[in-house]
């Protein structure tokens, strides 16, 4: 039992919980918010209500800073894993509950360390709550009459008191008695949306995804922008994106994707004999053209996947004349992190996989030999002046945007770029 | 001529053939292939598992598709045994599955797995207390059918799974679903089943396409190794028409489940009471059974004789199951339900089908009548 458990948990990552009855689900960090608080919780608890909407007999009951979810014969483990991607959620338990008398309570604690089977040498204490005070014994009383048998039926646990590896709680309600010691941690947070809206520039790399569910998780709604330049990026990189956005919308429902044609922009840089400075100039029109489609759709922020020192666009110099490029905040969630941190939470939150999917994207095309990592603001600033017709070029990306809402069980794809017969006839399943 | 063998194949659905001939045309290039056509056909595939997803409540990536349910079933146990062989040697099982499961865990037993083959019970139940006895903390797998594909009884599948996770939770629950989809109602969640086999064309979908759902979480070693396809658990370029028929057909017959459900019953319950009347025969079909299958034995007398007679008179009907109908031995399955040697070896299997009406049965229960008669007096039909 024990090995198995410890196999299992390795070897498939995920708890095994299959034990539990209901979900305890504990809000994150708005909680310390005063007045905003209840506005908070009501957004978490329709989310929660959205996620566990696959699984028709669950229950939801809301108590002063808890969620609890009755499962009713729902997957535990499945439910988890969706649940614990809600922003604001802090952390879930899986409970497994019992009849409020001693003695149930004494065999479903056992029962339920069988399950977990620490191993051996674990440290341990018993955590009794008596929220229905008609309940014949006290919390320090029932804290050692739940731990002698316990530790009985298990020799190799021994007892601490002040920083045990494991505490088993014992919540004593009228009707019932709730048991548990996992906790899973939840994404945690604000609730989505509670903070404004933003444009975030996605490329279809592995960061741009990251900045973007990191500031969803910090309570911004979050919209698309992907610039693209058919024919040298492929339809299958605008598909990407579209996949990449249908992970992210698995923590936020529907997000808007903005597609902007930018070959004619970009192959415009190329003709001015100041190759140095193409990627400066294309992240400043991709700035410009984004900040005009933040003002349509009444977003108050732009974010972007820039880590400090990682491409010569990503210097301080070179930032400080292409964020110059916008009047909009220009929030940066990854700037000071390493690039192998941004990695593993692009494989937390799913992204990682897509995003290293081969495919151009119009970032990594017309790079100069040596791009400029410290470009001349004065420079820049007359070359945007002098090049023929730029903002008709800029106006007319944003013209031509295609926006399509992507949800995450759904099948939304661009307009095909090159006309052909349709793939997908709807009648053929 | 009537066709009263729809558990072996049903024909196919007008509009999965159409679909079919239309994808043959249209989409014939490689969905691992980076052009437009490519992605056009792989696109294709990635709706078909969604449709099959919300056919069986289950999410897109839980869907593997196969050449049918024998390298479903095949997959499920072998795939499974491959992969989870840390965690023991030892698999549970009834005598009365299909040759596809029960081949599978015969030939992992000669490579020396332990394996279990549960007994049922005369009805063809197996008794949920009786398998969870039998799993051990090494059990990696149990595999249970849904309905028998011979006598149509119908497994206790939710006590069962219940039963098996709490015998052993690492356990998994494979089901072959062949016979069930589109007749019953399917419940992989309160089954707690992790693996559960289809099969296109008894569902009036093409044949060669078939579908296994993968619990997500579960891995499975893959049987057929080479590209990266169906998350490289079984590997070959899709069947783009296939796959896509397939899903139709799965979505379609699931949309007529219980209309179809509804038809055949009245039917049946009829066939049975007739048969019962017979007193020459003998039925291992029974009320509680699948709405679609009957059934029946005529002690001493050998199933291919009555089924040849039966074709004179313009039923074509079968002996037993199809993949197993060429063999001379007698049925294990008829067997392990206690039946005797002549009764096993004289099985008769009709299988209904929307197509058939109460006339079709009045013809069929004349022809039968007629056949048991002059079959009685001829003493060269006997064995």
């Amino acid at each position: 039992m024990l090995d198995e458990h410890k196999r299992d948990a390795a070897g498939e990552g995920r708890h095994n919980i299959a034990y539990a009855d209901m979900l305890l689900l504990r809000f994150g960090e708005f909680t310390l918010k005063g007045k905003n608080r209840a506005r908070f919780e009501k957004t978490v608890l329709r989310h929660v209500k959205e996620m566990v909407k696959p699984y028709p007999k669950a229950a939801i009951t809301k108590e002063f800073g808890r969620i609890y979810v009755e499962l009713n014969g729902e997957p535990a483990a499945a439910m988890a894993q969706a649940l614990k991607n809600v922003f604001g959620i802090a952390s879930v338990s899986p409970v497994k509950a019992a009849p409020s008398e001693l003695e149930a309570i004494i065999a479903v604690s056992r029962q339920l360390l069988e399950i977990i089977a620490p191993l051996q040498g674990t440290s341990f204490k018993v955590n009794a709550r008596r929220v229905w005070k008609q309940f014949p014994y006290g919390s320090l009383e029932m804290n050692k009459l739940v731990s002698t048998p316990v530790l009985q039926g298990y020799p190799g646990l021994k007892v601490d008191m002040n920083h045990p590896d494991m505490e088993l709680r014992v919540e004593i309600r009228e009707e019932r008695t709730y048991i548990f010691c996992e906790s899973i941690a939840g994404v945690g947070g604000f609730p989505l949306g509670t903070n404004g809206k933003a444009m975030l520039l996605l490329s279809g790399g592995i960061d741009s995804p990251v900045a973007g569910w990191s500031s969803m998780r910090r309570g911004l709604e979050v919209e698309c922008i992907h610039f693209y330049s058919f024919p040298y990026t492929s339809e299958l990189a605008r598909q990407k994106v579209v996949d990449l956005t249908r992970v992210l919308s698995q923590y936020a429902g529907v997000i808007k994707l903005h597609l902007v044609p930018f070959t004619e922009v970009q192959t415009a840089f190329t003709g001015i004999g100041q190759d140095n400075l193409i990627i400066t100039l294309m992240r400043r029109a991709m700035l410009k053209i984004a900040t005009r489609l933040a003002e349509r759709e009444g977003a108050l922020a732009l974010v972007t996947g820039e880590s400090l020192g990682q491409v010569a666009s990503q210097t301080l110099p070179s930032m400080n004349v292409i964020g110059r490029a916008t009047q909009l905040p220009l929030l940066r969630p990854l700037v000071m992190m390493d690039k192998i941190e941004i990695v593993e939470q692009a494989q937390l939150i799913g992204t990682y996989d897509l995003s290293i999917l081969p495919y151009e994207d119009c970032c990594t095309l017309f790079v100069p030999k040596s791009p400029s990592t410290n470009p001349n603001m004065r420079i820049v600033d007359k070359i945007e002046a002098t090049l023929p017709e730029y903002a008709r070029l800029l106006d007319e990306a944003v013209e031509a945007t295609e926006t399509v809402s992507v949800t995450p069980y759904g099948n939304e794809k661009p307009r095909p770029l090159v006309s052909g017969q349709s793939a997908l006839q709807e009648e053929w399943f | 001529m009537l066709y009263w063998d729809y558990a072996a194949a049903a024909p196919p659905f007008e509009e999965v053939v159409q679909t079919m001939e239309q994808l043959m045309r249209l989409h014939y290039a490689n969905p691992s292939s980076l052009h437009r056509a490519g992605l056009e056909a792989e696109g294709l595939i990635r709706r078909s598992r969604e449709v099959c997803a919300v056919a069986l409540a289950v999410l897109p990536q839980e869907i593997r598709f196969t050449s049918g349910a024998t390298e479903s079933n095949n997959l499920a146990i072998k795939g499974a045994a491959l992969q989870y062989e840390g965690r023991g040697r030892h698999m549970v099982t009834t005598q009365v599955e299909h040759p596809s499961v029960y081949e599978s865990c015969l030939q992992l037993q000669r490579r020396g797995w332990e394996i279990s083959f549960v007994a049922p019970g005369s009805s063809g139940r197996v008794d949920p207390a009786r398998l969870a006895a039998e799993i051990r903390k090494d059990t990696v797998l149990v595999s249970v059918m849904h309905v028998n594909n011979e006598t149509g009884s119908i497994q206790p599948l939710e006590e069962l799974g219940r039963q098996i996770k709490a015998a052993n939770h690492l356990t998994l629950f494979h089901v072959d679903g062949v016979q069930g989809y589109g007749k019953l109602p399917v419940e992989l969640n309160s089954w707690k089943a992790d693996l559960y086999s289809l099969s296109a064309h008894k569902l009036r979908g093409p044949r060669g396409a078939g579908l296994l759902y993968v619990r997500d979480g579960v891995k499975l070693s893959p049987l057929l190794s080479g590209g990266s396809q169906e998350q490289g658990e079984r590997a070959g370029t899709e069947n783009v028409p296939a796959i896509v028929a397939a899903a139709k057909a799965v979505r379609m017959s699931g949309e007529q489940r219980s209309a179809l459900t509804a038809r055949l019953l009245p039917l049946r319950d009829r066939l049975l009471r007739f048969l019962e009347q017979l007193p020459e025969l003998l039925l291992n079909s029974s009320m509680e059974g699948a709405p679609h299958i009957v059934h029946f034995s005529y002690p001493g007398m050998k199933g291919e004789v009555l089924a040849r007679k039966l074709e004179e008179l313009g039923m074509i009907v079968s002996t037993r199951s199809a993949c197993s109908s060429r063999l001379a031995e007698p049925s294990r399955v008829l067997l392990a339900m206690g039946r005797d040697h002549a009764a096993a070896t004289g099985g008769i299997r009709i299988s209904l089908g929307d197509s058939h009406t109460e006339a079709d049965i009045e013809a069929l229960e004349q022809a039968v009548k007629k056949a048991v008669t002059s079959l009685k007096i001829t003493e060269g039909g006997r064995i």
